[in-house]
């Protein structure tokens, strides 16, 4: 049985929520089960945002996660906050270009991907986040890079179509840093 | 007593919630330096609303009673009675005052409640994400009103604070702006009158006072100052709509 | 049609009363199910319908209740303190006797509570929702399919019994994206007349929409036609789902969101040999007494798993009738219950394994 639980984290304005469901979608194109949970409330306001998002073979029972196979932390406070959440042997993806920390755990592979630099290199400063998918899925799978692309056009919002490009050679960008 | 700089006593400690450039929070400290100036907070219980001023009863650091949505003006009515010689204070948003609380608010007002009702009025709805208000200008766009605010479809712009001051009830109704020092200096004078029209026993008073919403009018806040200045202003018209002392 | 699409809880919702049929909405903000009035706001009036914003719940309520009697299908939606204004015109709808659909995207209460998904509205939505002898249709969805198909059903459900039936979720169904199907789509013109709807006496008697009896005989007369309204539902339109009952030891009685969570919890137990089972009750009301009372006799103990501090529960005890023992375990005001706590209570439960 294949079922990876994904915590993306950040803050609003990074684009977690998207990552997330971009990543949904292509499950579902893929006809995965999956489950998209984002956090609601006032702390979205100025203050971190987060989703989970389940891709399973089988039906998903919870739609959270107590222990999550992989982390995304896009910025510092959400690196404190999920760091725990990540299983042994989990993932952990941090955005180095916002985070100098070091991480306190080694029970955990750590991926680095300086995103924010990178999607500067693509002449982007939004796409950091489709930097670090392209790295997460060239990384562990989950999904085919190809169908997280010709999920794009459906899951952004029509008036940020004319960033398709960017956004894919940004998935592409992250991917080579794995 | 704490005086930190230029804090109001009647504010406590704790930072405002509200978004960059919201002028709840100059609305809150114009109201706590008139409770403070009158030297009445120990002798005032204001009442909060639901709407991005539910935790007011935070921020006012004189005693603070938790209204459910729109009716404030009833619990405030219940806790005069029982303290008439108290002060007594709501704090109200568009939502609150004039949609699910406007038989309410008329009702007290009509009576001619001896309380003080400080109305904010943002033409929307803040706290649940940008809706609709009764309060909202015709083709202002809104999550509820995607294609902008029609006429046929929902009606015009509520001007509540019209309507209440042909109440005999109402002693005293003013409605301010905060966009800019000038205005900002009105509104506290206005607040202050409508405070001590409270004290000397004469009724009803309210202070309408135009504010922003940058997050949900999708503006900076100086743009939302610019909205409000140039948008709002034509429709409700600052001024003093009812003034008893002044014969009116 | 037929294929599928990524959507959250409450737009899905949305969308599938417009697939019912359901072309007026009336309803007042309230987090977490403004997605709902969101979308109706654009998509009604895009299929010839009505959105409108009400000044209050106790407006749209009674807007609800003025289109239900003028015979169209509708739809408003709230959450916990909304609800509990809207309890005012559902009282009437469902003396009067009219279909309409409500759903409650519940959150933690009382008061004023908060915003993170809860189950305290069970209750107030199987039992206490107004004055008055009546009931609601109740209906529980799990996951957003589920939501969509529960909401097209209580369409019909609400026209076959002239009730008002209610869609129960919380803020985590609402907030929440899965794939969706819309293999259903309905042509409110092709339903059936409405005899009794106030919409002209032209050549015909006048149609009165009323719920005021004076006379007591008459009131009671109505109040047992109601009844006898209940008891068919209780007859035909009991709806649960069930897992691992074969061999349970333990079984699991959950609704929604908890459901998942505990069916999550029973994967967890299994793989160390606890045989725990699940009956998730879909109807709330009619509830689902017989297959619990049945299962009493083959099963050691009942867990429930609920978002409040115990409301359900009375009703599987009543079921399980003294039987077997019925545990408690809940997580309340907006605070989620993991698998892992769940799984806790059943280590405790069975015993210890190996
Ligand atoms: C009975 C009830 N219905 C709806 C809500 C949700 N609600 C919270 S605040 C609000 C509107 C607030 O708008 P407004 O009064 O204009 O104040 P603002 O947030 O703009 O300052 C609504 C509808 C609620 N808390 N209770
Ligand atoms: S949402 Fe609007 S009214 Fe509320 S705090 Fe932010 S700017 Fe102020």
């Amino acid at each position: 049985m294949v079922k990876e639980d994904i915590i993306f984290a950040g803050f609003g304005g990074q684009g977690v929520m998207l990552m997330g469901r971009l990543l949904a979608y292509a499950g579902m194109k893929e006809d995965r089960h999956v489950s998209w949970m984002p956090s609601y409330g006032p702390e979205m306001r100025g203050g971190t945002a987060n989703c989970t998002v389940i891709v399973s073979d089988k039906e998903i029972p919870s739609p959270l996660t107590s222990k999550a196979d992989i982390v995304v932390a896009m910025n510092l406070p959400s690196l404190l906050k999920f760091l725990d959440k990540v299983k042994p042997g989990g993932k952990l993806f941090i955005n180095t270009s916002l985070i100098e920390e070091d991480v306190a755990r080694d029970d955990i592979e750590v991926i680095e991907v300086n995103a924010n630099d990178i999607a500067l290199e693509v002449g982007e400063g939004r796409v950091a986040n489709m930097v670090m998918l392209g790295a997460l899925i060239n990384k562990v799978g989950i999904v085919k890079m190809d169908t997280i692309k010709s999920s794009l056009s459906d899951v952004l919002s029509k008036r940020n179509h004319d960033l398709l490009e960017v956004n894919k050679q940004a998935l592409d960008n992250g991917a080579k840093l794995v | 007593m704490k005086e930190v700089a230029g804090k109001p006593a009647a504010l406590t400690d704790k930072p405002f919630h509200y978004c960059p450039g919201c002028t709840h929070g100059i609305i809150h400290r114009l109201t706590a330096e008139v409770i403070d100036e009158l030297g009445i907070r120990e002798e005032t219980i204001g009442i909060a609303p639901v709407g991005c001023s539910v935790l007011a009863y935070e921020y006012f650091d004189c005693d603070m009673h938790e209204a459910s949505h729109g009716r404030a003006p009833a619990v405030a009515t219940g806790v005069k009675r029982v303290h008439p010689d108290k002060v007594v204070f709501t704090y109200q948003g568009d939502g609150d005052l004039a949609s699910i609380g406007t038989a309410e608010i008329v009702h007290a007002a009509n009576r001619g409640e001896n309380i003080t009702t400080i109305f904010v009025n943002n033409a929307i709805y803040g706290m649940t994400g940008g809706q609709m208000a009764p309060t909202t200008l015709i083709d202002q766009k809104t999550k509820t009103s995607p294609a902008g605010r029609s006429r046929e479809l929902t009606g015009s712009p509520l001007k509540i604070s019209e309507m209440l001051s042909v109440l005999d009830g109402v002693t005293y109704l003013e409605r301010v702006s905060v966009h800019d020092t000038k205005h900002i200096i009105k509104a506290k004078k206005a607040i202050k009158k409508a405070f001590e029209i409270q004290l000397a026993g004469k009724g009803f008073a309210m202070v309408e006072v135009l504010s922003t919403c940058p997050t949900n009018w999708g503006m900076t806040p100086i743009e939302a100052m610019k909205w409000l200045e140039e948008n709002m202003i034509p429709i409700y018209k600052p001024g003093v709509l009812k003034d008893i002392e002044d014969g009116e | 049609m037929g294929e599928k699409v990524l959507m959250k809880g409450n737009e899905a919702i949305a969308e599938a009363a417009v697939k019912a049929g359901c072309r007026y909405f009336f309803g007042y903000p309230i987090t977490p199910q403004n997605e709902i009035p969101a979308y109706l706001s654009w998509r009604l009036p895009e299929v010839g319908g009505v959105f409108l914003q009400a000044e209050s719940e106790v407006a749209a309520s009674n807007m609800v209740y003025g289109a239900a009697g003028a015979g169209a299908r509708v739809l408003t939606s709230s959450s916990s303190p909304g609800i509990s204004l809207k309890a005012e015109g559902i009282s009437y709808i469902a003396g009067a006797e009219l279909p309409a659909v409500i759903v409650n995207m519940m959150r933690g209460g009382p008061g004023l509570g908060g915003i993170q998904p809860a189950q305290s509205d069970y209750f107030q939505a199987t039992k206490g929702m107004a004055h008055g002898d009546f009931h609601l249709l109740v209906l529980a969805p799990s996951s957003v399919q589920e939501a969509v198909d529960l909401t097209i059903d209580a369409f019909a459900l609400a026209d076959k019994y002239r009730n008002p039936v209610m869609l129960l979720a919380d803020g985590m169904i609402g907030q929440m994206m899965e794939p969706v199907e819309f293999t259903r789509e309905i042509d409110p013109e092709t339903l059936p007349d409405k005899p009794w709807a106030t919409n002209g006496a032209k050549g015909r008697e006048k149609n009165i929409i009323n719920s005021l009896a004076l006379d007591p005989a008459e009131l009671e007369k109505h109040n047992l036609k109601l009844k006898a309204k209940y008891d068919q539902m209780k007859e035909e339109e009991v709806r649960f789902a069930s897992k691992g009952l074969d061999d349970a030891e333990t079984v699991i009685v959950a609704y929604g969101t908890a459901a998942r969570i505990a069916a999550s919890a029973i994967e967890l137990a299994r793989q160390v040999g606890y045989k725990v089972g699940l009956i998730r009750p879909i109807t709330l009301f009619p509830f689902p007494e017989e297959i619990i009372n049945q299962t009493a006799d083959k099963v050691a103990n009942f867990l429930t798993i609920e978002m409040s501090t115990g409301q359900m529960i009375e009703d599987v005890r009543l079921a399980v009738n003294g039987k077997k023992p019925v545990h408690f375990y809940g997580r309340t005001g907006g605070m989620i219950p993991s698998p892992e706590e769940i799984f806790e209570q059943i280590k405790i439960i069975g015993g210890a394994k190996e």
